[in-house]
């Protein structure tokens, strides 16, 4: 086996055990100098991952196949930039946010670096072994990291919870990858995509690809499998969360591309009403239980519904097009929910409540602080000339052409357009807190270290890149999108 | 460099020049806010004074090319025709007079300026751009800072609701109108979003009928709500009663009118079968407009809110010329648009220092202020005559037009027009200044003080002498305007199918005729 394919994930899990080794040796108050090592680290391996998968290329082969599980092309490639960079931004914000942990601050890195490398895998899985093995271990890494504030009940609740409704979704997805191997008798997904044409007749199979689906609906949080996310979102701590909402999300997303659009993409265009009334159920789900919502993090746990609800959007496009939307998107996504959550981490690592109420004043005590947070909700309510708003743009552009032909499509479309209108009225609710909502009770300002300074401005930048220079990004997903094979539901085309 | 690009990137360069300074060189600040929003109203006549009307249609165009790939195509476009070097030049004096009445601005001086100068660029870009992309974009910069400044600087208890109230609205419009234009981009299969290579693709193959019945709302109800279409205007009396006086006059007067303006560059001309099957409807909703608004108008008590309805009234203007497809209308919405800018900006410019003076903008708690202040009070006096249509105010010519556009399409609706603009209008804009400006005058009034020099007086003089020269001279923007109207009534005429007439004839050349 060709071992440099794998060299991004090994670095990354060298540098894990090397945080968990450290700690061993450093005295107590220098274990939050690890995280600025573990950043370093990782800003390292970034670099190193800065070169393009110039042709597709399989690991672990089985000896004789042409195929692997573990496959490594530009969409892999992509993705793994995509990891790196924000487990980068959570290191730093959790930096500053260790003070809040009681002990077990490097494990608290450690584990991030953990959960890193099981996203790393999922970017470039091609089986659905690895897949399941991959996601078991962002999984088990993120109940740990959900319940780490031990001395908060909250934070227990959050462990807790994403224990148990992780588990299940688990192993209704383990039965499913069970039903799938039994009826194809292989779970590569290239072997898979070759035969589907008879698998897309055999109900074992379509049943098991319907158990594997719910699994991956869980780690989008998309409905009906979304009703974790507010209590996981609310209780964890915010780094943790910041994680959950980008990385686990992420990871989702690309094994959802991956078998979706390139192992059945026959079975998923016989699908496409699905996709579109679950994108459409997600989004007015997310969006409206959004609406009355007093804390910051749970009023992200629900928006994170909403933004699943958007990326299935593309899914339900059932077109490189709607790939394209659903790649832009995510990377508008990772830049903005971290943006929001480096300053959300920060005010709440000095206050108890997460309240909206607690943003009152920012504008004055730390105007940076709050023109972060104000672009982060202006671009997720996808307002020009941020990232939100192009990659809104792509997915809307994608389904349009198709509601022409099929008025389902119309359908999706006014449910995106209402769920954008709704959204205004939360993200904007939070802008109100930070400029004139309430009376600010504390003005001095709030200190910042330079890492979060740093994490911050990268976001800013990368809001402002994506939204006002789309063709940058648009150019490095177009080998991504490439590798992938959606197929058009019967009579509908692209261009009519 | 073109003039237009140097144009839009001034306030741009402004705000970021702003942001550089620290929060509490307040003087510094407004200075350069002010320098800055003066070098773009002297580019904004220079664009203005130049524009050649036999010249090409577009002109100080710049083409660069912004995104190009399979999946989507986008070219910065900027360039402007007679319509649109109209609403630049408006654009811009507004502009000015908004930071220059902007003194009132107490804390967080900074912020307030670079909002304002971030809507001005934007209003200046929605303008100038020929690629709907663009358009858009540049619309849509001014939503947050409309939100914040009403929230933080507005008045009232309810400015939080109108804050709210005018962000939702806006943004509801401008989605259905972006899904027009994703549908016209898409469904055409031009390349781009470029306005001047959509208007060639759709020329050689023009939508199929349902496409255009379907895409042509969401143009035009998506736009017309960002103008206050009734029934979809209810933000905008509120929003405008809240919001700091330089926020509203760059609402009411400028940012209003880009709806209108897509209207007429993107909706009429590009979909005749949409513009025949949907103009009878819009030419009813006008009516709305013209009398609903009218009405409420009547009733008001805040003057604030008085302004704020009769500016939807006189979108009713702008609709009517819209919905009559005429020339000679098309012309008259044009110079409603222009001359509702500064009469907008202008009222509510002289509400601002009203409010400031005397701490209320209830008329009942108003009266005998022209005694207190003869220099505002003259210039109300002015801005209300035009408002209600008098001869010599740039209003007049656009009002006048519009009717007489209409006329022959539509009497009912100009009888309407001339109902609600003309009698009602004059009703609550007389009254209105008989409560604020004559009678006795109130002794808890005492305190209150009239522009004190030049300079204080310099944005409402620079508003009204706009007024008074296009009303004498309304040549001056109907020659340069002349062109682009033309076209667009060509393209918009219902009864042309012209692509399709032309080509039956050349295929089938004069069979009949032969024998």
């Amino acid at each position: 086996m060709n071992s440099s394919l794998i060299v991004v994930e090994i670095l990354v899990g060298l540098l894990g055990l090397g945080v968990l080794l450290a700690d061993l040796w450093l005295p107590a108050r220098n274990r939050r100098q690890l995280g600025w090592a573990a950043a370093l680290g990782v800003g390292i391996i970034f670099f190193v991952s800065l070169k393009d998968a110039a042709e597709v290329t399989y690991a672990f082969t089985a000896p004789g196949a042409k195929t692997g599980m573990f496959v490594q092309d530009s969409l892999a490639v992509f993705f793994k930039q995509f990891f790196l960079l924000a487990a980068l931004v959570v290191i730093l914000m959790a930096v500053e946010y260790s003070d809040r942990f009681a002990t077990g601050v490097s494990e608290y890195f450690s584990l991030i670096l953990f959960a890193l490398l099981g996203m790393l895998f999922t970017a470039s899985t091609n089986d659905f072994t690895l897949m399941f093995a991959s996601l078991e271990l962002i999984t088990i890494t993120f109940v740990i990291l959900n319940s780490f504030q031990r001395d908060r009940a909250s934070s227990i609740e959050a462990g807790v919870k994403y224990l148990i409704l992780g588990g299940t979704s688990s192993a209704i997805m383990v039965f499913g990858i069970a039903l799938v191997f039994g009826s194809a008798g292989t779970t590569n997904f290239n072997e898979i995509a070759a035969a589907q044409k008879t698998l897309a007749t055999s109900p074992v199979f379509l049943t098991g690809l319907l158990f594997v689906l719910g699994g991956l609906l869980f780690k989008i949080a998309a409905f009906p499998f979304q009703i974790w996310a507010p209590d996981v979102y609310q209780g964890s701590p915010a780094p943790s969360t910041a994680f959950l909402a980008v990385g686990s999300k992420a990871a989702g997303i690309v094994l959802l591309l991956r078998v979706l659009f390139s192992a059945v993409p026959a079975i998923t265009a016989q699908w496409h009403h699905l996709f579109a009334g679950i994108a459409a159920i997600t989004i007015l789900y997310g969006s409206l239980c959004a609406i009355p919502q007093r804390s910051i993090k749970r009023l992200m746990g629900y928006s994170s519904i909403a933004n699943a609800g958007f990326l299935l959007l593309g899914i339900a496009a059932v077109s490189k097009a709607g790939a394209t939307g659903i790649i832009y998107y995510i990377a508008g996504y990772l830049f903005t929910v971290l943006a929001a959550f480096t300053v959300i981490s920060v005010i709440l690592a000095r206050t108890e409540s997460d309240d909206i109420s607690s943003l009152s004043g920012l504008a004055r005590r730390s105007p940076g602080l709050a023109a972060g947070l104000t672009l982060a909700m202006a671009s997720l309510a996808g307002i020009p000339p941020l990232a939100g708003f192009v990659g809104k743009f792509l997915l809307l552009k994608a389904i349009i052409p198709l509601g022409a032909q099929d008025p389902v499509y119309y359908g999706l479309l006014a449910v995106a357009v209402i769920g954008v209108v709704i959204s205004i009225y939360y993200y904007f609710g939070v802008i109100r807190a930070i400029y004139w909502g309430g009376k600010p009770t504390d003005l001095t300002p709030i200190p910042t270290s330079w890492g979060v300074r740093g994490a911050l401005l990268l976001c800013v930048i990368g809001i402002f890149w994506l939204g006002v220079m789309p063709d940058t990004l648009i150019q490095i997903s177009t080998p991504a999108v490439e590798v992938l094979r959606p197929e058009l539901p019967l009579g509908l085309q692209a261009k009519p | 460099m073109s003039l237009t690009s140097t144009l839009l990137l001034t306030p741009f360069l402004t705000a970021f020049l702003v942001l550089l300074v620290p929060g509490n060189y307040r003087l510094v600040i407004r200075a350069l806010a002010l320098l800055g929003s003066m070098v773009t109203a002297v580019l904004g006549m220079a664009v203005f004074i130049h524009f050649d009307p036999a010249g090409a249609p577009y002109q100080f165009e710049s083409l660069a090319t912004w995104v190009s790939s399979s999946v989507l195509r986008i070219n910065y476009h900027v360039g402007v025709d007679g319509i649109a070097a109209a609403m630049l030049l408006v654009t811009a004096l507004v502009g000015f007079a908004a930071v220059a009445v902007s003194w009132e601005i107490e804390h967080q001086t900074k912020l307030f300026y670079i909002l304002l100068l971030v809507m001005i660029g934007g209003a200046l870009g929605a303008f100038a751009s020929l690629d709907l992309f663009f358009f858009y974009f540049f619309n849509e910069l001014a939503l947050v800072p409309t939100f914040i400044m009403i929230g933080v600087w507005g008045h009232g208890e309810e400015r939080t609701y109108a804050a709210f109230k005018i962000t939702m609205y806006l943004t509801a419009g401008a989605m259905v109108a972006l899904a027009g234009l994703i549908g016209l981009y898409t469904l055409s299969g031009a390349s781009s979003l470029d306005l001047i290579e959509l208007q060639k693709q759709l020329a050689k193959a023009p939508l199929s009928a349902t496409s255009q019945k379907i895409l042509f709302p969401c143009l035009l109800f998506g736009f017309g709500t960002l103008v206050g279409l009734f029934p979809f205007h209810s933000w905008a009396p509120q929003g405008y009663g809240c919001a700091p006086a330089a926020t509203a006059m760059m609402h009411a007067g400028i940012l209003k009118k880009a709806g209108l303006f897509a209207i007429l560059r993107v909706a009429l001309p590009l979909m005749p079968e949409g513009v025949a099957m949907w103009t009878p409807v819009l030419a009813i909703l006008c009516v709305g407009n013209l009398l609903h608004c009218g009405f409420v108008a009547l009733r008001q008590k805040d003057l604030n809110l008085l302004i704020g309805n009769s500016s939807l009234a006189h979108m009713g203007f702008a609709f009517l010329g819209i919905a009559s497809l005429t020339v000679v209308g098309l012309t008259g919405t044009v110079l409603v648009m222009f001359s509702h800018a500064l009469l907008a900006a202008l009222s509510f410019a002289l509400s601002g220092w009203i409010r400031r003076q005397t701490g209320t903008l209830e008329m009942a708690k108003m009266g005998g202020l022209l005694q207190r202040m003869p220099f505002i009070g003259s210039v109300l006096t002015l801005c209300f005559l035009a408002g209600c249509g008098v001869p010599g105010f740039a209003n007049f010519a656009g009002e006048i037009a519009v009717m007489f556009g209409s006329w022959k399409a539509l009497p009912w609706v100009v009888v309407a027009a001339a109902w609600g603009g003309l009698i009602i209008g004059g009703v609550y804009m007389l009254r209105a200044l008989r409560a604020v400006l004559h009678g006795k005058a109130r002794e808890e009034l005492s305190t209150v003080i009239d522009a004190p020099n030049l300079w204080r007086k310099l944005p409402f003089v620079l508003l009204a002498a706009g007024l008074l020269l296009f009303g004498f001279f309304p040549g001056a923007i109907t020659r340069r305007v002349a062109p682009a109207v033309n076209r667009i009534a060509e393209l918009a005429r219902p009864v042309a199918k012209p692509a399709a007439a032309v080509t039956a004839a050349v295929a089938t050349p004069a069979k009949p005729a032969a024998n």
